[in-house]
């Protein structure tokens, strides 16, 4: 275990370090750090001069360490659109960003283990041919799309719900801009993570209806129904309890995965997150801003797997050991 | 002796993509009250699906064609899904081939066990305990109030094929369908658990359907013996009469496959060619084409299972 | 005595096909979309790239079944003014193409690095976690990165020239390791088996034994898969156009169609985003419909659901 602790745990140092100098090379070739630091109106002479003072004549490798010792520090180098440091202006949208998927996810959650259970139980059922059905129409539905459709039916042609940005907020703890504790930030987020979860949805459902059938089909199952137990013990306690554990694994990257989706639920809706942030920057070509948001959620991607593997390796033995030897 | 359970004429299909196959063909059988019967055959014979049909717990695609399953006096067969709950590991008790996998490894042994009795009967909690602990100790679990707090995985596979026997126990079953109980685990254990077995039916006076492959298991607890082929009964009697005496080819065949029968420095007999699958049973005798004895009417008639000279009932046109 | 079985194979295989509505009807409606979108030169009304035959005037004109529609224009115009029908299915022509090219070169690669690395011991783990990280980013993220990268060094004029190839790219490179994973499985399956065992000890050569033994039996789950890689290619494909990362307004594909169109629902003219979105749609539900049905004919355990 301790073994395999450090191993990952060295992996994702490794990773984290390709994708740095991935970042460090973009930057490195297409990036401008004068014009991100005094702008565009200064003189070729300053500029050589500034040039000369931030290293950026150096050899390749120790301008990179640099760059490495500068994001150890929470340094990523100055947005130029935005005139203040690339880190301070991740940190004001990832609430925005955050509170979309916690949304998004509190969806996926809460309604695709009751129709996953439901079309793992019954799957000749009507409801469960329809839940699967709608399942495969929701996954060939690009979330645009659906985002589309959600503001074209509820902003253009009814007129209920807001069609873009988050919508009054309040600062919680001096950093985090809340759109959950407004009425009219509650509805800001209707549309966007329903559109969000929409993606996930119908993976979720097939995914905990899988499981389920899988442990279902078990020798345990069959020996608790040999036992007489009714039916909701057997489907609830001996089924459910075992069907959780790969759909947690499983399930927590794949709500990591959502992240990627918020970049295009954040433009439809002009949710002012770092999707809509990181899209704007290619624009702008805001390289810093660009490649620090690469780096970020890079980094967010694989401090959330190593911890998922960590904490698998841990329940996984008992696992095991009860399925095997 | 009065019939505790009654198959007759059960048929049992499963019903694939293309074609529906049999895996229990027409099979009439007893169970005695305290009689303790061997159910024998290669894997694929269709005895374990025999064995789950009777409680109604076939896997899917597999059900029920027609036929009647009679225990107690009642057609158990027609009871609807909550009837039959109330019949399973409550009067008729089943234990799995292998323990490694019967028991569920997210839940203790304590609530496995009292589930059982609650589903069953309005007892409370202390009782349920009580209960538990004294059929522990009847299979030689020592410290039971330990064990009921622990997970399946901190036990050996024999220590948990006796705590599945516990289970079959908790609620006074007048009848277990033991499935394979010791085909997965070590020869040394194997005894164990078969004498365990023995013991507790003798003792409670209860039924016991031992379905296993392997003779010399039923030779030593069973009082008689079925054996299956292909999804029929070939032949049935009395254990003393079957191992000492075998009637039908296929049963000499199994007995001759044995290495104390074969004796001396004699080579093992072996029956030539393997049981043909559910979708290539011959027409005719579901033997023919194995048996040395064959004739042309094995070929075109079944022949019925009928008591011949030996006493036995035996389920061939060759033997008088 | 292999043709034979093989005869037998496919007669099952169409027996089953026929008699699953789903699946028939889904290919019948997927041969009608792809032969129209490939012969949109021919069938089209209108030719959406040729800027003579395009009225500004004309531009936003409903469906022809509304009380303003124009019987020139079927489904109505766009905020260009080019004919949307004709748009559409030049457009799907693109997309199509893209998720074609994007496919292949994902089997591609997929096959090489998944042949490789479930036969040489040194490289699978290295190739394999290159692959489990790509994945766990999830080929989205991936192919948003790639495209933003490819606009940051190309430019946004020169990004837009070659859109078309680069999409390719950029999702070929995004997808490979589903391709990969899915080889080296098989390859893991077939090389513990006897024949690769023999070829061996005869003395053939690992490259030889990789091309003409262990590859061939690799390729149907790679078919398998393939079906549903196309729908996500044309996915990420319309993704990609809508982030602008994708192909340019003069030659559009789905996704960006539906990108232009968006604005225009806030005035009420739906149908420039809202039609080509069906489209999208319809497309790729019948492709993974068809991959649904494959899959489930290839593995009967789940069939009986």
């Amino acid at each position: 275990m301790f073994a395999f602790t450090v191993r990952r745990i060295l992996q994702a140092i490794v990773v984290m370090l390709v994708i740095s100098f991935i970042g460090f090379a973009i930057k490195h070739n297409f990036g401008d750090p004068v014009r991100e630091l005094v702008g565009e109106r200064v003189t070729p002479e300053e500029r050589a001069q500034i040039r000369e003072r931030l290293g950026l004549n150096d050899p390749f490798l120790v301008q990179y360490s640099r760059f490495l010792v500068d994001a150890l520090h929470g340094d990523l180098g100055r947005s130029f659109f935005f005139k203040r440091p690339v880190t301070e202006v991740i940190l004001s949208k990832a609430p925005a960003t955050l509170e979309l998927v916690f949304c998004a996810s509190l969806i996926v959650i809460l309604l695709s283990v009751p129709a996953g259970i439901h079309a793992a139980i019954y799957p000749r059922r009507l409801l469960s041919r329809f839940i699967m059905g709608s399942s495969i129409v929701g996954v060939s539905i690009p979330v645009f799309l659906t985002a589309i459709m959600l503001i074209y039916i509820f902003s253009v042609e009814l007129g209920w719900l807001p069609s873009f940005g988050r919508g009054e907020t309040v600062l919680l703890f001096g950093f985090w801009e809340s759109g959950l504790l407004t009425k009219d930030g509650l509805l800001h987020l209707i549309m966007p993570s329903v559109a969000l979860s929409s993606i996930m949805l119908p993976l979720f459902i097939r995914l905990v209806r899988s499981e389920m059938m899988e442990v279902l089909e078990s020798e345990y199952v069959k020996f608790a129904w040999a036992k007489g137990l009714q039916p909701r013990r057997v489907w609830y306690v001996h089924a459910f309890k075992n069907t959780l554990l790969p759909v947690i694994t499983v399930g927590g990257v794949q709500l990591g995965i959502m992240v990627a989706f918020t970049i295009l639920t954040e433009t439809v809706f002009q949710w002012q997150g770092m999707g809509s942030m990181f899209i704007e920057s290619v624009s702008r070509a805001d390289t810093a801003l660009m490649v620090s948001y690469i780096v970020v959620v890079g980094a967010i991607f694989v401090v959330v797997n190593t911890m998922v593997d960590l904490i698998y390796g841990l329940v996984n033995p008992t696992v095991r050991v009860a399925g095997r030897q | 002796m009065g019939k505790l359970l009654s198959i007759e004429h059960l048929n049992v299909d499963f019903a694939m993509r293309t074609e529906t196959l049999r895996a229990v063909d027409n099979v009439s059988l007893a169970v005695h009250r305290g009689e303790r019967l061997g159910l024998v055959g290669e894997s694929g014979a269709g005895k374990s699906v025999l064995g789950f049909s009777i409680i109604n717990l076939i896997s899917k695609p597999g059900y029920i064609d027609s036929g009647r399953v009679v225990f107690q006096g009642q057609d158990i067969s027609t009871y609807n899904d909550e009837q039959m709950r109330t019949i399973r590991g409550n009067r008729i008790s089943m234990i799995f081939q292998d323990p490694m996998m019967t028991l569920n490894p997210v839940l203790t042994i304590g609530a496995q066990m009292k589930e059982t009795l609650l589903a069953h009967a309005s007892i409370s909690d202390a009782e349920a305990t009580a209960i538990c602990l004294e059929k522990l100790r009847k299979v030689y679990i020592s410290s039971p109030g330990k064990r009921l707090t622990q997970f399946p995985h901190e036990f050996s596979g024999g220590m948990r094929q006796r705590i599945v026997i516990a289970i079959s126990l908790l609620t006074n079953p007048a009848l277990i369908i033991a499935d394979e109980p010791t085909t997965a685990l070590d020869v040394t254990i194997q005894a164990e658990i078969m004498d365990l077995l023995l013991e507790l039916c003798e003792s409670d006076r209860m039924g016991l359907l031992l379905i296993t492959h392997d003779l010399a298991v039923v030779s030593q607890v069973t009082q008689r013996i079925a054996v299956m082929y292909a999804g029929t009964i070939v032949e049935l009697g009395p254990t003393g009469d079957i191992i000492n005496r075998p009637q039908h080819p296929y049963t000499r065949g199994l007995l001759g496959a044995l290495p104390q029968k074969a004796g001396d420095s004699r080579r093992l007999n072996q029956i030539p060619g393997v049981m043909p699958g559910l979708a290539k049973i011959p027409p005719g005798c579901p033997f023919n084409d194995r048996c040395n004895m064959a004739g042309d009417i094995c070929h075109e008639k079944r022949p019925p299972l009928i008591v011949k000279q030996s006493g036995n009932q035996v389920a061939c046109h060759m033997v008088d | 005595m292999r043709t034979r079985w093989q005869r037998i194979k496919d007669s099952a295989f169409l027996y089953h096909f026929l008699r699953d509505p789903v699946a028939y009807v889904s290919f019948a409606i997927l041969m009608v979309l792809t032969i129209s979108a490939f012969a949109a030169p021919l069938i089209a009304p209108h030719n959406p790239y040729d800027p003579t035959t395009i009225d500004i005037m004309d531009a936003e004109l409903p469906p022809a079944w509304t009380d303003e529609g124009s019987r020139t224009f079927v489904l109505g115009t766009d905020e260009m003014g080019r004919d949307m029908l004709s748009t559409m299915l030049y457009g799907m022509r693109i997309s199509i193409i893209i998720g074609l090219g994007a496919v292949f070169l994902q089997a591609f690669l997929g096959i090489v690095i998944g042949l490789l690395s479930g036969y040489i011991r040194r490289l699978d783990n290295i190739l394999m976690r290159i692959a489990d990280v790509q994945l766990s980013f999830s080929t989205y993220m991936i192919a948003i990165f790639i495209g933003a990268i490819f606009q940051t060094a190309f430019g946004v004029a020169n990004y837009e020239k070659i859109a078309a190839p680069l999409l390719i790219l950029i999702i070929g490179l995004a997808e490979w390791p589903q391709y990969a994973r899915t080889v080296r499985a098989s390859v893991l399956a077939e090389r513990k088996k006897e024949y690769v065992e023999a070829a061996r000890v005869i003395g053939l050569s690992k490259l030889r034994i990789m091309g003409r033994h262990i590859l061939p039996n690799t390729l149907s789950p790679v078919l398998v898969i393939s079906t549903v890689q196309v729908a996500n290619a044309i996915m990420s494909e319309a993704a990609l156009s809508f982030l602008g990362l994708g192909m340019p307004l003069t030659k559009p594909s789905l996704g960006s169609l539906i990108t232009a169109g968006f604005e225009y629902i806030f005035s009420g003219s739906w149908w420039i985003t809202i039609l080509p979105g069906i489209l999208l749609v319809l497309l790729i539900l019948v492709i993974n419909l068809l991959g649904d049905w494959v899959r489930d004919y290839l593995n009967p355990k789940l069939y009986k659901g």
